[in-house]
């Protein structure tokens, strides 16, 4: 659809000029992009106030870990070096790592197949299994998190890593399925076709034609479950028991102040995320 | 993007494709729907006999089938419901009049750099929510560095304070979904066709009349979903109220964690969480319905 409405539309394109039909530049122009400019300034805010306070100094301590000061006190780079200082804070970044990996691969793996089911395949079920996907997808994290506890505690699981597990996997996989369908209802079905009718069997098929063109749909699934389960705070609380993961850390440490650390954590994460959103869009643009 | 769209097209490929029924979809979908069978939809019965149920922490629940259960949760917490809906309905207009401007300014201004803008307004969401969340405490905090240097400078008197304040929930949860509010906007008016508006001035609508008679209505389903996502995290939520708020400014998310996690009081958390469950999910439909006959009234 889209396709065939830009054609006329660029085709058209030199006929208006606008510069020439509107002369005047009044200053009300310059409103809306100067307020989009403010925006994005605002909504990145806090990320420069963290980027800057890892570099701040703590002045005093009593002997306790340092926290956090509210007033620039003074530059250092003693956080990145003392990275590693706290223990509690190490291991709970740790945990949010491995449940971060294990449950993108289950949710991945789990989510492709269901994905590739709904895209290719009209069977009993499919719209039990679509209804179950949307709920999943608008449940609030809260109502999530008190069912799966509320679970875990008729059948007296002690929460831990594997509930993690068991519920990030669970809240990922409706979002892998439907990014890995959104790719999957784009391929031609004809190419396996194709492939089988040179003698390659399904299974061929499937790993030699479908699941390279099928890639990049996985990947951005298994980049999108493994965010999620990074950023996770609600569901994490509800389920971890004794276990503690990285954003719960934090909010823990909020009533007693935050080490300087976490801001160091902070920074460490945003500029890799960051750098691998722009390489991956970067490498998608200059395919097409 | 364009060809996701081909499938829906009436074409030949389907129907040709129909009747060869196998049973590979069950095996492709079963591991999945199973993981969400014992994950999703068993905790949910779960949560719904759990709050049915009487007894405590200590000597364990029995199934008593109490309903009353609901009630008393309702009656307790009443004051909490209700600030949660005002606090998410505040938000929520908040975050469509801040949104708006800027995603028809990138959908119809952005040019070839609409993409780059989009990253930037993403950014920020590389860094967990709490973390940005703590992030405000700081930056809100009474001699921090705005509110520290305005009273230093004698602007404010030193008694102000925004930390604590029901102002400080609602901007924070404003701020953390945002996101929800101007991603779906910024979809439904990048697909208006800039001619529409062409032909409205071409037929002497003013600028203000061409984007009220052509733009707005055309996104409104934008407008939709940008409203159920950013209004139904909003009413669950607690990590603002328990990080920038203070005492008075608790929302429902607050009582169903500090019931679960701290007291223990399983039916009456699972009770509370489905009440929350069940205001969102009528007030979906409820809305769903006006703009649905709205739409039709007016085509």
């Amino acid at each position: 659809m889209s396709a065939v409405a830009t054609e006329p539309r660029q085709a058209l394109a030199p006929e208006p000029e606008p510069p020439a039909r509107r002369p005047k530049r009044r200053w009300t122009r310059a409103i809306l992009p100067t307020y989009v400019g403010a925006f994005i300034l605002y909504l990145s805010f806090p990320i420069f106030v963290i980027i800057l306070f890892s570099f701040n100094q703590t002045r005093g301590g009593f002997g306790t870990s340092p926290r956090v000061k509210t007033t620039w006190i003074g530059f250092t780079t003693d956080w990145y070096k003392r990275l590693f200082e706290l223990p509690d804070l190490t291991a709970a970044l740790r945990h949010s790592l491995t449940i971060g990996v294990l449950s993108a691969l289950a949710a991945t793996a789990l989510g492709t197949l269901l994905g590739l089911a709904l895209a290719r395949h009209r069977f009993r079920g499919r719209a039990g299994a679509d209804f179950v996907i949307f709920l999943s997808i608008s449940s609030p994290e809260i109502v999530l998190g008190a069912a799966l506890a509320s679970f875990f505690v008729a059948l007296g699981f002690s929460r831990g890593l594997f509930t993690l597990f068991l519920a990030h996997t669970m809240f990922s996989i409706a979002f892998v399925t439907v990014t890995v369908r959104a790719r999957a209802a784009g391929l031609d079905p004809a190419l396996e076709a194709a492939a089988m009718d040179l003698g390659a069997g399904p299974i061929t098929a499937f790993f030699k034609v479908t699941l390279p063109l099928l890639f990049p749909g996985i990947l951005a699934g298994f980049l999108l479950a493994f965010a999620l389960s990074m950023d996770d705070f609600v569901i994490s609380q509800f389920t971890q028991g004794p276990f503690t993961m990285f954003p719960t850390w934090v909010f823990g440490a909020t009533r007693v102040g935050i080490p300087p650390h976490v801001f160091a954590f902070a920074t460490i994460i945003f500029l890799t995320g960051a750098t691998v959103a722009m390489v991956l869009a970067l490498g998608q643009r200059r395919k097409t | 993007m364009e060809r996701s769209v081909q499938p829906d097209l009436p074409g030949v490929a389907p129907p040709e494709r129909r009747p060869k029924r196998s049973r590979a979809p069950y095996g492709l979908a079963t591991p999945a729907l199973l993981w969400l069978l014992v994950l999703f939809v068993i905790p949910m019965l779960a949560m719904a006999s759990l709050s049915l149920q009487t007894g405590n922490s200590l000597e364990g629940f029995r199934q008593t089938f109490r309903f009353a259960n609901f009630a008393d949760a309702l009656s307790q917490n009443g004051e909490f419901l209700i600030r949660s809906i005002r606090n998410a309905a505040v938000v929520t207009c908040i975050a469509l009049l801040l949104a708006y401007p800027v995603a028809y300014w990138i959908a119809f201004y952005g040019g070839r750099f609409k993409s780059v803008f989009l990253f930037l307004l993403l950014l920020p969401f590389f860094i967990s929510f709490v973390i940005r969340t703590v992030a405000w405490s700081f930056i809100l905090s009474d001699n921090g560095i705005i509110f520290g240097t305005l009273k230093s400078l004698g602007v404010l008197p030193e008694s102000y304070r925004v930390l604590g304040t029901t102002f400080a929930v609602v901007a924070g949860i404003t701020y953390n979904l945002l996101p929800f509010t101007i991603l779906p906007l910024y979809v439904s008016l990048e697909q208006i066709d800039p001619r529409l508006i062409e032909a409205s001035k071409d037929l002497y609508a003013s600028r203000t009349k061409a984007f009220l008679k052509v733009v707005l209505p055309l996104s409104m389903p934008g407008v939709f979903a940008a409203v159920l996502l950013t209004s139904i995290p909003a009413i669950g939520d607690y990590v603002n109220a328990a990080v920038l708020g203070g005492p008075g400014t608790a929302m429902i998310g607050n009582v169903i964690q500090s019931e679960f996690l701290r007291d223990r009081n399983y039916p009456e958390a699972a009770a509370l969480a489905f009440v929350l469950m069940a205001i969102m999910l009528v007030g979906a439909i409820i809305y769903a319905r006006v703009l649905g006959t709205e739409r039709i009234t007016e085509g």
